[in-house]
């Protein structure tokens, strides 16, 4: 008798921990999507080479494109109208101040196109097409005199780019409190 | 005299917190109040116009008085070549306590504000993930949330300091992009658990559903431990300016790595490199190095009251207060000095003392009349001492100017005007 009853009062606990655990399991309302349906909406691009688009292409052809689009704010030579708007230039072993740019600054490539393609032009970010993003990527590096006006860029080239500041940086990432 | 039976604790009038609660309300107020009579000032004792007619009702979303209105943000003005970019910053010398008013909370926008229908907005994480999935706002209100208070920081502010300059500066012009609230969401960790995280994810890169899709990264380990995904700012949604519908909230950490409007968080191997981790955000140094990804916010703090712009209208008792904080843990202690350093004493803590949060401090100081500089120091949990100007000069130069933590020192003259000073 003593038996039964010690092993219904196991039983009871056994049910009631489960109870217990069903009603605290998380709500999972995610919807399940594959990566192809992000076509078009993840624009991240990194320095691997993951989430560039195909196509490519060159600093002369992206002159025209830079000319209409951003011109006006960065000026004919990329010199900037205002201090935030220069992305041509500098050397981080100038005398004074460095002027930090794209060219003098950045540690990759890969930045440049990222950016104008989701960011640029300031009045209609994402109105480039993949192709025109890689021409305008293409002049502005050719502005900062660091590939020719004729290399083809796109995600192999890109990537492969060395930028003049790329060892400049010192990682902290790991710091994550003082 | 009166000031003869303080019990000082530092230079220059700083007094004893404990002498004047011992002494109880009668007795600061006999010190503090007035030697004018009543009558003598003129004071009208009518009863006023508002006691005599009933006012409007109970509104449905209340504002504040009309008699407050200096309670304001201050912003730049719109810039044609930077639409919708710009700061907002909160007005720290008027603001009382730890909490910041949502509407008074600083903004730093780098494509405007979007007007987001939440009916119509993604929250998707992909990449290295078992498997990609996508959230709507409404299931998002379903899940179990947390409630914290926390401070944001832009990594920017106080940045003028180092330049220099800035006598005319309050505390308003010069540290305005901080502001503390509590947020309640979502742990990040619940819906990447539900996505199902990869072993070789070490990063993940997090956008914003603004036109400038900014975007950050940050290493797993601490997406795991104590980001939200906050959609309540302080009880109501989080406001617009703030991210409306969501936003991440990266505790401590520089301000612009919580990613408002967050749309998207994409599980990667290493950093995504974005713009605003690279060429902004990062400090280059006097050798011409820089420092990438410097994450947790400074132990600071800084006077709110007496700052910048003010002016003590006689000598006497002036409560100094002010707000503390750290990105590495919360604040233990915050010393006062009113002789540029040369002698501190213990502020009392006013209200919170949380995690990560605004901390308000107050200490009495008995004015009188002649010149004073006016400091705050905060000490952190961990044993972090805030340093001067001149040690983050040292270490780093001004190329850069993000990421200062320094003293903020407050000059006082013989008028009672209070202004910016480097000591
Ligand atoms: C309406 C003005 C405007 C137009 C047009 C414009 N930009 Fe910009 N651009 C800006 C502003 C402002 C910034 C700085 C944004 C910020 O700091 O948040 C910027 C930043 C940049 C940067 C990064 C600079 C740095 O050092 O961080 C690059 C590169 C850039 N723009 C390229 C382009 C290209 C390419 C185009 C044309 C496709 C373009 N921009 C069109 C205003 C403009």
């Amino acid at each position: 008798m003593y038996k039964e009853v010690v092993i219904i009062f196991f039983a009871i606990c056994v049910a009631l921990s489960t109870l217990v655990v069903n009603s605290q399991e998380r709500v999972r309302l995610g919807t399940p999507i594959t990566e192809a349906d992000l076509e078009g909406f993840d624009l991240i691009a990194e320095p691997s080479g993951t989430g560039f688009p195909p196509g490519g292409g060159t600093a002369r052809q992206g002159k025209e494109v830079y000319d209409i689009n951003c011109a006006v704010c960065h000026g004919a030579d990329g010199e900037g109208t205002s201090g935030n708007t220069i992305i041509v230039g500098g050397d981080m072993q100038s005398e004074g101040p460095p002027l930090r740019t794209v060219g003098s600054y950045w540690p990759y490539a890969s930045t440049v196109f990222d950016f104008i393609r989701r960011a640029m032009p300031a009045t209609a970010p994402k109105s480039l097409t993949n192709e025109q993003a890689y021409q305008v990527t293409a002049y502005v590096l050719f502005m900062n005199e660091i590939i020719g006006e004729d290399t083809e860029l796109n995600a192999d080239t890109l990537i492969a780019i060395e930028m003049p500041n790329a060892n400049g940086f010192i990682d902290r990432s790991h710091i994550h409190s003082n | 005299m009166p000031h003869k039976i303080y019990d000082k604790v530092a230079g220059n009038g700083l007094i004893s917190r404990r002498y004047l609660l011992s002494i109880g309300a009668t007795g600061i107020g006999a010190v503090a109040s007035s030697t004018v009579l009543g009558a003598d000032a003129g004071i009208n004792f009518e009863i006023p116009s508002w006691s005599r007619t009933p006012g409007p009702g109970a509104s449905a979303y209340g504002a504040p008085s009309r008699h407050t209105q200096h309670f304001q943000r201050t912003h730049g003005a719109p810039n044609a070549t930077y639409p919708g970019g710009g700061s907002s910053r909160s007005p720290l010398q008027h603001l009382q306590g730890s909490i910041t008013p949502n509407s008074l909370h600083f903004e730093r926008h780098h494509a405007g504000i979007p007007d987001i229908d939440p009916s119509g907005h993604h929250l998707v994480i992909n990449g290295l993930v078992r498997q990609p999935l996508v959230f709507n706002y409404e299931d998002l209100l379903k899940y179990e949330m947390i409630s914290r208070v926390y401070f944001l920081e832009c990594a920017g502010n106080s940045g003028a300091l180092l330049r220099g300059g800035n006598e005319d500066g309050t505390a308003q012009s010069l540290h305005g992009l901080v502001s503390c609230a509590e947020w309640t969401g979502i742990p990040l960790s619940a819906l990447l658990d539900e996505a199902g995280v990869l072993p070789e994810a070490k990063w993940l890169a997090a956008v914003g559903a603004d036109a400038a899709s900014m975007g950050r990264s940050i290493p797993i380990d601490k997406a795991i431990d104590d980001v939200i995904i906050a959609l309540f700012q302080n009880g109501e949604p989080v406001m617009p300016g703030q991210g409306f519908p969501m936003r991440l909230f990266v505790p401590g950490w520089e301000g612009n790595i919580s990613v408002k409007w967050l749309t998207q968080i994409k599980l990667t191997r290493e950093a995504a490199q974005f713009r605003d981790e690279t060429s902004k955000y990062s400090d280059t140094l006097h050798d011409r190095s820089s420092y990438q990804f410097t994450f947790p916010m400074g132990t600071k703090s800084l006077i709110t009251s007496p700052s910048g712009q003010m002016s003590l209208d006689r000598p006497g008792i002036y409560q100094v207060t002010g707000v503390a904080w750290s990105g590495s843990g919360s604040i233990r202690r915050v010393e006062v000095s009113a002789d540029g350093g040369q002698t501190w004493a213990d502020a009392a803590i006013q209200g919170l003392q949380l995690d990560k949060a605004l901390t308000r401090f107050t200490i009495p100081w008995a004015w009188d009349g002649g010149s004073a500089v006016l400091q705050s120091r905060a000490i952190d949990s961990l044993g972090n001492v805030q340093p001067t100007r001149d040690a983050i000069l040292a270490e780093r130069g001004n190329i850069s100017t993000y990421h200062n933590h320094c003293i903020q020192s407050w000059s006082v003259n013989s008028f009672g005007e209070v202004s910016n000073v480097y000591v």
